[in-house]
């Protein structure tokens, strides 16, 4: 039993390792307590909806999201906007489709089965619109940043004048947690900038913890499936683990060994 | 033969059994006289290879989803992680996977190194290993590259690039790997069908690894040679059976915890962006079961001999049966050995740290300095205190020290110690 404690402590220094590892990249982030984090870890809801109406009403001018459908609004673990609502948030967005049968492409109001809405025809275009910068893909965004969560809601917080002895670019802004500190987006909330359907006052805090969660979300959609099936596999796992260590003993005690 | 043994009771089955034996090669399996004092470390075995099946079956699973083309490797992986029915749970399973994979394989190969089971006669069982092990390191290099984000696409490119150090010849066989000029879809194409064949390889080594390891049978943690069955052994099923089943389950636990609560905790953020070999990251580093190669190419200056170097920390291990020229197999009875042993365990992580940091500055002279150690303890230590040690003397049998009271090896390090 000795043994079996040894290896399990050699197997948790390394977890702790490679946690701290990973620290190492977001040491002056602000951390904030999310809902979604933690054995039993959910998205709140209400933020997830809230978060939606801050992507679709700022962020979506420049930034796309394009694995992400209308239907996944109304989905379980997300958002869960009704499907009406869901279906009436797609119709409200122009979809290309086509060819039709006279070969013609055509508009029409969008689907559940929709991906959001692209803002720009493509990258080139995007870049053109926004002085050369690449406004990045939002569906993956929170993981793919070091320190994720905590990154971009430092990042939305972030935004400083330039310490004396900076000087900037035209069309460059000032963030103390952007790599480099140097950006080409401006600010994009500011207070009271949209009015939650909630009646929540849209501080710039309160719209950056709420969007931030929504991007959370569209990076994992199945965040809640996973801990919720996780916490039933380790419980299952620990106690099959106590019933095969007691037949262990009980097999083992046939010979005069110690396991 | 015991009498519960198993015997085909049916004509077919006798029939088909004289013919080939597999019916009852479980009767070899389970009667498999093991020694009985095995401890934990020997549990890494059989979980590694619940891990090979894991990936295999996982792989598999994935590959049906899966499209190998550079301008829908990425969207095909998000697919996975959205609409496929717990497309995340396997592809996490997967990833981690991996990192669970190199985790038993660096104890199971720590453990050898311990107790000195690479020793005669038992250097093919090791060979073999040493090959699983390299397949392991290609097999997880290329599977890193499949879903195209941007550390898949820089990692190719370097680590494709050392080839092309080779004098005259380097940059040719750098376009024959790449399939072109750069790494590009015909890269990814063939990583993808050599990331599913060679796990299959690595499958029938394991099967020449075990059948190789029941010829001698298994070290134990005392080192010496015994009789076989005897008073020393147990049979493989059912005290090995129940006792790795054990082992297994707690490290299933672990592997639980990592794909449910951090799955993405061993990864690179920069991989859940999509390759552009326009925008190269600010750090290319290699999954962390690489590093310490990673430091070791990256702490000689010149770029052939530092990949020379690289595979020559490989090739050290395989020729590790003829280095250590020590007759004593357990470093119980090496007191020496032992602390050289938790010197290079120590100058091994030393090597993965410096691995995953910039190579500037103190980092880079940390690198050299434990490179050096790594190849002087193999290259010079190790011949040299096979002549020079004063070793403890070892029982005769696994059953001597319980005259003294308990077989534990805490006792017999302790009485020796008295002595």
């Amino acid at each position: 039993m000795k043994k079996i404690i040894s290896i399990t402590y050699l197997i948790f220094l390394l977890l702790i390792g490679s946690y701290q590892v990973n620290a190492a990249e977001k040491t002056d982030l602000i951390k904030i307590d999310w809902s979604f984090n933690g054995l039993f870890g959910k998205f709140d809801r209400g933020s997830l909806q809230r978060g939606y109406q801050v992507y679709s009403e700022v962020c979506a001018a420049c930034h796309s999201m394009k694995y992400l459908s209308y239907r996944n609004l109304s989905e379980k673990g997300g958002p869960e906007f009704s499907i009406e609502q869901a279906k009436a948030i797609a119709a409200s967005f122009e979809i290309t489709d086509g060819p039709n049968a006279d070969g013609e492409m055509f508009t029409r109001p969008g689907k559940l089965s929709d991906k959001f809405y692209m803002p720009y025809e493509n990258d080139k275009a995007a870049q053109a619109a926004n002085g050369g910068a690449y406004p990045p893909d939002m569906s993956v965004l929170a993981k793919a940043r070091g320190g994720g969560a905590n990154y971009i809601y430092s990042l939305l917080l972030g935004y400083e004048d330039p310490p004396s002895g900076i000087t900037l670019d035209d069309g460059v802004y000032y963030n103390k947690y952007m790599y480099g500190n140097q950006i080409k987006m401006s600010a994009p909330l500011s207070e009271g900038l949209i009015e939650y359907g909630d009646g929540t006052e849209a501080s710039v805090e309160q719209m950056s913890k709420d969007v931030t969660t929504f991007l959370m979300w569209a990076a994992e959609p199945h965040l809640e499936t996973r801990h919720r099936m996780g916490f039933k596999a380790i419980v299952y796992l620990i106690i099959l683990t106590v019933l095969v260590y007691y037949s262990m003993k009980k097999i083992w005690s046939r010979i005069e060994t110690e396991v | 033969m015991s009498d519960h043994d198993y015997q085909p009771s049916s004509k077919l089955g006798k029939w088909f059994n004289d013919r080939l034996p597999l019916l009852t090669l479980s009767n070899h399996l389970a009667e498999y006289p093991t020694p009985k004092n095995l401890n934990y470390w020997w549990t890494f075995g059989g979980i590694l290879t619940f891990c090979l099946i894991t990936q295999i079956v996982t792989g598999l699973t994935l590959a049906m989803h899966y499209i190998a083309d550079s301008d829908l490797a990425f969207a095909s992986v998000e697919h996975i992680m959205r609409d496929v029915n717990y497309g995340w749970l396997i592809r996490y399973v997967h990833a981690n996977g991996a990192s669970m994979f190199f985790l038993a394989v660096y104890i199971h190969i720590f453990r050898s190194l311990y107790y000195g089971s690479y020793k005669s006669p038992r250097e093919v069982i090791w060979i073999i290993g040493m090959i699983i092990y390299f397949l392991m390191m290609a097999t997880a290099f290329m599977g890193y590259v499949l879903p195209w984000g941007q550390m898949s696409f820089w990692g190719a490119t370097v680590i494709t690039n050392l080839f092309s150090a080779i004098p005259l010849i380097g940059e040719g066989i750098v376009a024959w790997l790449w399939g072109g000029f750069a790494v590009d879809n015909p890269t990814l194409t063939r990583f993808y069908a050599l990331h599913y064949l060679l796990p299959f390889l690595i499958l029938g080594l394991v099967v020449l690894h075990i059948w190789a390891l029941h010829v001698p049978g298994n070290n134990n943690p005392i080192g010496i040679d015994i009789k076989k069955p005897s008073k020393d052994t147990v049979p493989f099923h059912p005290y090995i059976v129940i006792k790795d089943g054990f082992a297994l389950l707690m490290f299933m636990i672990v592997f639980a915890f990592f794909v449910f609560y951090s799955p993405n905790i061993l990864g690179h953020a920069d991989n859940y962006i999509e390759a552009n070999p326009m925008v190269t990251p600010a750090h290319i580093v290699p999954e962390w079961y690489l590093l310490p190669f990673y430091a070791i190419l990256r702490s000689i200056p010149d770029k052939l001999l530092g990949v020379i170097a690289m595979f020559a920390a490989i090739f050290v291990l395989v020729i590790l049966p003829w280095l250590d020229t020590s007759k004593i197999r357990s470093a119980v009875f090496r007191p020496l050995y032992r602390q050289f042993y938790w010197i290079l365990i120590i100058d091994v992580l030393i090597l993965g740290y410096v691995g995953a940091m910039p190579a500037e500055g103190i980092y880079l002279l940390v690198a050299r300095v434990a490179t050096a150690y790594y190849f002087i303890h193999f290259l010079i230590v190790l011949p040299i205190l096979g002549y020079k040690e004063k070793t403890i003397p070892v029982p005769l049998s696994i059953t001597e020290p319980v005259l003294g009271g308990s077989p534990n090896l805490g006792i017999i390090k302790n009485k020796k110690s008295l002595n």
